[in-house]
Parts: C-alpha cells; structure tokens; sequence
C-alpha cells in the first residue's frame, strides 16, 4: 500500500552520473540480496526513490490514525475500546520507526513532517475515505490492513537494512490488526439484520479502495522495473493484489459477506480468481487530494501539530534549563 | 543528518533493548527527544509496547563513533585467511573423544 509510487514526477530530472564502477559494485551485492546500510555508497536515484517511498509510508501510519481516531470514543465496548486504542498507537509507531529508517538516508524529521503538512508528500490513498460505522473500523482491519500484510510481508526482505528491520516489526504487529477487524466483521454478521447490512456496507465501501492500496496495474508502473532490479520492490503490484484477492475472499464468504464484485469467480486453470475491473480514474483522484476527506485529513494533522507546541516548547525550556545547569556545575 | 544550523529539532536518541535479564541489549531503532529523561519514555512507547524489554538504554546518536563502511576490507579482511582460529580447522582422528 503505501508503498506505492504516488507522486510520478512530471518530468524526471536529469540522471545524475554515477561512478561506473561504484554503481556495478553496488548492484552486484544488491543482485546477491545483501542489504544496503545508511553509511554504504548507493546511487542517487536509489536513495531518492527509497526517501519517497519511506516518507509516504510513514506519513501513511500516521494519518491512518486518523480514521480509526473517529471511532474510539463511540466503540460499543470496553473490549473494542481498549483493542482499538492499541492498534491506533500501534499504527502510530510504526510512523515513528519508518520516520527514523528515512532519517538514515540523510532527510529531517521536520522537513517531512513539513512535505505532509503543506500538502506536497502523499500517503495511501485509503485514508481519504470517510469511516462512517463502525463496520468501517472491522473492514479496515480486515481489508485495508490485510492488504497492508501482504504488501509489507515481502518488504521484510528489501534491499535497504533500515527499512526491512522496520518492515520486520511492522509485520510483527499488523497481524493482530487484522485480526481484530475479522472479528469485528464476524461479530457484526452474525448478529442482527441491522447489523448483517452494515458489514455488508462496509465491505461494499472499502473493497476496492482496498484493491486499489497495491498501485497501479504492472503494465502502468513505470517505476516499478528499476525498483526491482535494485530490489526495494519485491514483487510487482498485480501479484500481490491478486494473492490479497484470492486470501481474502474465502474469509468473505465463511462469515456469510458478498464481495461487491459481479465479475469475481474461481478460475481453475490459473488456481486463482478472475475478478472485474479496478476504477482507475478514480484512485488517480484521490491521489490528488479529491478524497471525500483529503482536506480534513491534513488539517486534522497540522491542528494536532499546533495544538502540541506548547508541550514541545515546554520540553525544549526544561531540557535547555537543565543542561546550563548541569554546566554551570 | 541533514539538519539545519536553525533546526529546532530535537536531538536523536539511539535505542537499546534488553529483552530479558542474561542477555545483553540490542539496538531496537531510534527516537527524537528533548533530553534523556524524554527519551527513555518515547523509548518505551515506541519499542515496549509487547513486552519486548525489562530494561532500555538510550544514547546520543551523535555520541556513537562507527567505522568506515569503506575501511571495511582493511579492518575485517584480514581475519578470513586465518581459519586456525576455528576449531574446525583442526582435524582430530577418529576415536579421540571428548575434544
């Protein structure tokens, strides 16, 4: 998911020359899996590339606290509350130790902090649509960080140290996200009428914004070859949503849900499912920011941001007190 | 790294973990924070919230020295052309027990 190329840029800029040799090292011990660590030479575009997509991952975790946020006060039990709690801290950490695995390739904190801010740096697009029951908090569970496992599973491997030791522990923990939205899913589908069509809801809304996590189709990648090759990718966008789609709709159909998708059925001579068209058009505006709630994402992060200077300030003041003290000494 | 002479940026902060008594911590990642004290709490939220330690140290990422990824060869090498210092090079004939 958030790991996918959302900003294509324009026009790219001038390739910078590398050192022949230098550059053959390094995609030598790339090719034979050794991992890349912050102080090794690597090129230009490597590093750039692993900026972007760390940065939006990132930046990701911690605005996908956001919708989930709109549901723990109203969580229809102590359980759920506690639960979701958890998995809103979990989300935010794992922005802090992706935060920290794009600081080793020479970017600040603040500048990316500044890039989500001011609205230049993307994130998933997943987290422009609205939560509007609480089904929506058992689908993203489910769903959105179902797809996030099987994206993040084989990032563990990616040629970057930092960032795979990230992944690592980022996979560690998703799993119990998931799990917490199946059960809510499975509770809700079990219970009353009422509750049945609000699952169903739910997964109607989020099944192919879910989908649409793993980027754009192979063939409309441009990024991805190169990413490849230097192995911070490890698999193309159409394999793993074809595996997230073949995982996720047997679970569907156990707790009696229907995936919203006429065309989705078995096909035998591939052991996989055919499933319908992704609205491409779409995704594509919601990466420009014309989200149901793109703008009330950003400005809910920069108020938090804000309303957290003083405590920041507070800090600075007494650290800064307390070392002249300590000088003075 | 890249920090701004006038970067208000808090300081970055190395973490080390303990997983359990008997064993020696281990580095789990970092934090930013104002001074020590701060640091160890955002170290505990951050990489303590599953049990992972029984104690945490943190350290000033500007107070670690680390070697030169380019003097890797002339610092490392050397030690691979002396494979007497494993017990393995040593060839013991059959029989002789406990060695």
């Amino acid at each position: 998911m958030y790991t996918t190329e959302l900003d294509k840029q324009q026009k790219s800029a001038a390739p910078i020359a590398e050192d022949p040799e230098k550059l053959a090292r390094f995609e030598a011990r790339v090719a034979a899996d050794d991992f890349i660590e912050p102080n090794d030479w690597m090129p230009e575009a490597y590093r750039k590339t692993l900026v972007r997509q760390i940065s939006q991952h990132a930046h990701s975790e911690i605005v996908g606290m956001l919708p989930e946020g709109n549901w723990i006060t109203r969580a229809p039990s102590l359980r759920r509350k506690a639960v979701l709690l958890a998995k809103v801290q979990d989300e935010g950490g794992h922005g802090l130790y992706l935060y920290c695995a794009a600081e080793t390739l020479g970017t600040s904190r603040e500048e990316m902090i500044e890039a989500l801010h001011s609205g230049r740096a993307k994130y998933s697009t997943i987290f422009n649509y609205p939560t509007l029951t609480w089904a929506d908090i058992g689908a993203i569970g489910w769903l959105v960080d179902g797809a996030a496992i099987m994206n993040q599973v084989p990032l563990q491997r990616t040629s970057y140290g930092p960032y795979a030791r990230a992944m690592v522990r980022i996979c560690k923990e998703e799993s119990f996200h998931q799990r917490q939205g199946f059960e809510i899913m499975m509770v809700l589908a079990k219970g009353s009428a009422a509750q049945k069509r609000m699952a169903q809801d739910a997964l109607n809304r989020w099944w192919w914004p879910s989908l649409m996590m793993f980027g754009p189709p192979d063939d409309n990648s441009p990024n991805s070859a190169q990413s490849m090759r230097w192995r911070i990718k490890r698999e193309t966008n159409d394999q793993i949503r074809q595996r997230f789609v073949d995982a996720t709709v047997p679970q569907a159909e156990a707790i009696g849900l229907t995936v919203p998708d006429p065309a989705l059925k078995w096909n035998e001579e591939r052991g996989a499912y055919d499933f319908g068209e992704i609205d491409w058009a779409e995704f594509y505006a919601v990466v420009k920011g014309e989200g149901a709630v793109a703008k009330e994402r950003v400005a809910a992060r920069v108020k938090a941001w804000e309303d957290g200077k003083w405590v920041r300030d507070a800090a600075q003041a007494h650290a800064t007190k307390h070392s002249m003290k300590a000088a003075a000494e | 790294m890249s920090k701004a002479p006038n970067s208000k940026e808090w300081p970055l902060w190395e973490v080390f973990v303990r997983a359990k008594n008997g064993l020696s911590h281990r580095h789990a990642g970092s934090v930013h924070a104002a001074d020590s004290k701060m640091a160890l709490e955002a170290a505990r939220d951050t990489y303590t919230r599953r049990m992972e330690g029984v104690s945490l140290w943190v350290v000033p990422s500007n107070a670690i020295t680390a070697s030169d990824p380019r003097d890797a060869d002339e610092l490392f090498a050397p030690a691979e052309d002396k494979i007497y210092r494993h017990p393995s090079f040593y060839v013991i004939p059959e029989g002789i027990k406990n060695i």
